[in-house]
């Protein structure tokens, strides 16, 4: 399973610097959010949290359909299923190796644009580790709706709707746990990270019952 | 390969074939006559007017909003684990009127709340619930036009309706959190506690029950719609 | 009987718009039905004759 990871990781990076373009999106959908309410620094400082963990969800989001996309269709991913890994292990390789080329980046580049908002110094503890703890998540919810529509052609706007829904309670959380002067901080970490566990425990075996549907 | 060939789908014709017609007169009638004793046999409340009659609309929409996709769910998990066509095609007639449902709750909830509260839409847990509910609905429906293979469908949407029903639930109860952090406890739901008056809780039950039986019909007739609708693809198919 | 107060026209408004969707429901279920009812007792008409 390490070397399928690793050979993703290679892939990625080969294809153009993996986590370039998704970090360009990130800068830029942040950036936009001050062209589209105003620079007032008040307002972006309050509506800051949200707006980073927003901006994460989508960058997640665009390089969901790359996770299985390119092995089905050289058909790598019905070699895969024959192997003796189970499609649940791929599936984890796979999201693993998506969260480490998207969420992690993702959460470090969200210091500076945190700035770039106004966030509140307080917050960005809450930030970073929202963040980590939340990424994998969104990595691995996101591999399932991969799963889901890795054989639709063009499945690139049906992927986000079927996603962003199920994103929900990770981005309430995370964004509330940011928000300088909501309860329990910690509260909110720990029910991300529960949902994080959840889904690394449990997705890729939805995933599998997702691709042996789609590899029959 | 045909559907008709199981016994299921043969056996399954037949029997709604039998019931349809019960089921469509019982619910009518007692989703008519709720509604009318609701609306024109019922004293306005004290405190909220004759408004309060939209509640025999809103509550049984609103339940079998979340029933539609509780029953989805159920027949989701048969079709994975039985593999009974008539349980997936079943789930997959009943995610239009569940999303029929979440509008006539979202709806009359906003109509309600404007006298009510001042305002069409509000923040809170519950409306923010059906919003994505119905969310979860579209992508559902999504699913079943965007793959060509049926059975594939039926395995993939089964698997979503699962999935999506764990973070729904989830979301019920993120959406608590996320509500205290920007208005402190403010809900604006129905206290239920408020309509225990019997003259309102008669009529409502009726609805409910009216709106139950409305749904069955309608799911027996659109899954019967399916089944048939498949067996029409299958005689294509053979190049008849 | 039906009392009339300020608020009849949002109940009103409340009911009409529900049995809108109710009703737009239950066409589009009964007319797809007899319509593929129709479709496949032609085919199955076109099969039988075929035998």
């Amino acid at each position: 399973m390490k070397s399928l990871i690793l050979r993703d990781l290679r892939l990625a990076v080969r294809s153009g610097g993996g986590f370039a373009l998704t970090l360009s999106f990130f800068l830029i959908v942040v950036m936009m959010v001050p062209f589209g309410v105003g620079a007032n620094l008040d307002l972006l400082a309050r509506i800051a949290p949200g707006v980073l963990w927003i901006g994460a969800l989508l960058s997640c989001l665009l390089s969901l359909d790359r996770i299985f996309q390119l092995d089905w269709e050289d058909g790598t991913l019905e070699a895969l299923a024959t192997s003796p890994i189970p499609l649940s292990g791929i599936a984890t390789a796979k999201a693993t190796a998506h969260w480490i080329i998207t969420g992690l980046p993702i959460t470090i580049a969200a210091i500076p644009l945190g700035y770039l908002l106004n966030l509140e110094t307080e917050a960005y503890i809450w930030l970073v580790a929202s963040l980590s703890v939340g990424t994998p998540a969104l990595s691995f919810i996101g591999a399932f709706g991969a799963a889901i529509t890795v054989g639709i052609k063009r499945g690139g706007l049906l992927l986000s709707l079927l996603v962003l829904p199920l994103y929900i309670p990770t981005l309430m959380l995370g964004a509330q746990c940011v928000t300088i002067g909501s309860e329990t901080p910690i509260k909110l970490l720990a029910l991300v990270a529960a949902i994080s566990l959840f889904c690394i425990a449990l997705i890729p075996f939805a995933c599998a019952i997702a691709l042996r549907a789609n590899l029959k | 390969m045909s559907l008709w060939e199981y016994a299921n789908p043969a056996k399954f014709m037949a029997l709604s074939a039998r019931i349809l017609p019960y089921l469509a007169i019982a619910s009518s009638c007692l989703l008519l006559a709720g509604l009318f004793w609701g609306f024109f046999l019922t004293p306005a409340d004290y405190k909220q007017g004759s408004t309060v009659k939209i509640i025999f609309l809103h509550v049984p929409a609103a339940l079998m909003a979340i029933n539609a996709w509780l029953m989805m769910l159920v027949t989701s998990l048969v079709w994975l684990i039985r593999r009974h066509h008539v349980s997936a095609l079943a789930a997959k007639a009943a995610a239009p009127i569940g999303i029929t449902m979440t509008l006539i709750a979202i709806a009359t909830g906003a109509i309600w709340g404007k006298p009510m509260w001042g305002t069409y839409w509000a923040w809170d847990p519950r409306l923010t619930s059906f919003m994505i509910l119905l969310v979860f609905y579209f992508g559902y429906l999504a699913l079943w036009e965007a793959i060509e293979d049926k059975d594939t469908a039926a395995d993939l949407t089964s698997t979503l309706c699962i999935v999506g029903s764990i973070f729904a639930l989830l979301s019920r109860y993120a959406v608590n959190f996320w509500s205290q952090g920007l208005h402190q406890g403010a809900s604006l739901s129905l206290d239920k506690e408020q309509h225990v008056d019997n003259t309102f809780y008669l009529p409502l039950l009726v609805c409910i029950v009216g709106m139950v039986l409305l749904f069955l019909t309608l799911v027996l007739i659109r899954t019967r719609t399916e089944i048939r609708s498949r067996r029409l693809i299958a005689l294509r198919l053979r190049g008849i | 009987m039906f009392e009339l107060d300020k608020y009849t026209d949002t109940v009103l408004l409340a009911y009409t718009v529900s049995i809108i969707l109710l009703g737009t429901l239950i066409w589009a279920t009964l007319s797809k039905s007899k319509r593929i009812k129709r479709a496949l007792d032609a085919q199955e008409q076109k099969t039988d004759d075929k035998r």
